[in-house]
């Protein structure tokens, strides 16, 4: 369960990323978190595994403080949170099954890790999570040979190797056309309902938003204005997130 | 003095100037690195200092570097040097002056990696060292081995300059043997000697370069 009390960021140069935020989560819920470029829907993700730090209040991610983490500590604290980025951020020009089997370089010693040895379970446990995204039979190519939907899938295999009870993603369909983009929202729904594994996505796409999560979190200039089921998402709520902006609503 | 005779000179010459080569590219490879990270560094003194190393490195040329690492601890601080100095003053010469180069090249490799490598290890729990040693070392080396191949046939030239303070090695001999038999030949061979080298050298850093770039 992740709770967020009265959290707020502000920025060294006095810009304030997130104001007030209240936010109940629990165990595997599908969240949007939508609003304009800018208003705060990176920040809030990122605060959560805690890539940002928050400035006040109180974040508690399963009743741990993760203000209180460092260190070692933090890094354990991680392991358990998976992320999935716009860009994918894999490591191009390796296999797609040794992208993969970074996840587990963490829990290595150093010497297996630094020769690249992996146990005959963690290559299997690669695979495995290839195969929960589908693209088992591209295990061993390139990653910059495969489209953009297929890295974003080596992304998220990446994620499930490390066995994650969150996954956060951001923007993750941003660069990926609109079928392409579908199919990895499916994945992610296949995910959160087969493993029970929380999600949270942030997402300029509002149709696909609230076709396929429970909830909608609506975020403007760092404060949440809309905060509840994506079938209660009107013209009115969608208006009140994205007031004032120029930009694309869908 | 016969062909043959002048080969086998030129090729005890060829010994030292590939054992200048190696020494140097054994250590300066690693010590480049070091340089790169303290380049990189926050901290203000490290930073500044490795700064002013590299500019004067790359600002003055190496064999001035070679007389002042041979001549200088006797001018200086009147050190009594023993004669086997002269090779060690042409190693440290050497290493010092590529180090820099290689730690400029180490540095854009370094900085040209998108921050989302650093971040995407993050969240998989990484730790610093971890995230450099495992991730972002091993695609700067790819990255960089095309600029590394420049300055290492550079380096096979270089080596000839370790004549200046009259180290042994090959084109000492050849320009010793073409005055003494008032001929050009010597210099021809070191020549061909020279090319022969950086054509292994070439192929070898192909080879290093392909086996990096698998899969495709």
């Amino acid at each position: 369960m992740i709770k967020f009390e009265n959290v707020g960021k502000k920025y060294p140069n006095g810009y304030e990323g997130l104001k007030n935020v209240n936010l109940d989560i629990e165990q595997g819920e599908f969240i949007a978190i939508i609003g304009l470029s800018g208003a705060g829907k990176s920040t809030l993700i990122r605060t959560i595994n805690r890539m940002h730090d928050i400035t006040s209040g109180d974040l508690t991610v399963d009743d741990v403080n993760v203000m209180s983490l460092s260190g070692k500590a933090l890094r354990r604290f991680r392991r358990k949170i998976g992320m999935i980025f716009q860009s994918f951020n894999l490591i191009t020009r390796t296999t797609v099954i040794k992208n993969v089997l970074t996840a587990f370089v963490p829990d290595m010693p150093w010497y297996r890790s630094t020769f690249g040895i992996y146990t005959k379970e963690e290559k299997l446990k690669a695979l495995e999570a290839l195969d929960k995204v589908g693209i088992l039979d591209k295990a061993f190519f390139r990653a910059d040979q495969l489209s953009g939907g297929q890295q974003q899938r080596v992304a998220l295999a990446r994620t499930l190797a490390q066995n994650p009870q969150i996954i956060l993603a951001d923007e993750p369909v941003a660069s990926l056309d609109p079928v392409t983009a579908k199919q990895v929202m499916d994945d992610f729904k296949r995910i959160n309902k087969t493993m029970n594994i929380t999600i949270l996505i942030n997402i300029h796409h509002v149709d696909l938003a609230l076709q396929y999560c429970t909830r909608v979190i609506g975020i403007r200039a760092g404060e949440i204005v809309y905060d509840g089921p994506a079938s209660a998402v009107n013209d009115d709520v969608l208006k009140q997130i994205y007031q004032g902006g120029q930009e694309e609503t869908a | 003095m016969s062909l043959i005779q002048i080969v086998g000179e030129l090729l005890k010459g060829l010994g030292v100037s590939v054992e200048i080569f190696f020494l140097t590219l054994v250590f300066s490879l690693p010590l480049g690195l070091v340089v790169a990270l303290g380049r990189m560094s926050k901290n203000k003194g490290i930073n500044t200092l490795t700064k002013i190393y590299i500019s004067i490195m790359r600002g003055t040329p190496l064999m001035l570097q070679l007389f002042v690492v041979y001549y200088g601890p006797y001018y200086l601080f009147h050190m009594k040097l023993s004669p086997t100095y002269r090779n060690s003053a042409v190693y440290i010469g050497f290493i010092i002056n590529y180090a820099a180069y290689f730690a400029e090249i180490y540095r854009s490799g370094i900085q040209s990696m998108p921050v989302g490598q650093y971040e995407a290890a993050e969240i998989l729990g990484y730790s610093r060292s971890q995230c450099f040693l495992r991730i972002i070392l091993p695609q700067v080396i790819k990255r960089i081995l095309p600029s590394i191949t420049n300055e290492v046939i550079t380096l096979v030239k270089d080596t000839s300059l370790a004549f200046s303070i009259s180290v042994m090695e090959m084109f000492t001999k050849a320009k010793a043997l073409s005055s003494s038999q008032t001929s050009m030949t010597p210099l021809i061979v070191a020549g061909i000697f020279y090319y022969v080298f950086n054509f292994v050298v070439a192929i070898a850093m192909e080879r290093v370069e392909k086996s990096m770039d698998y899969y495709k």
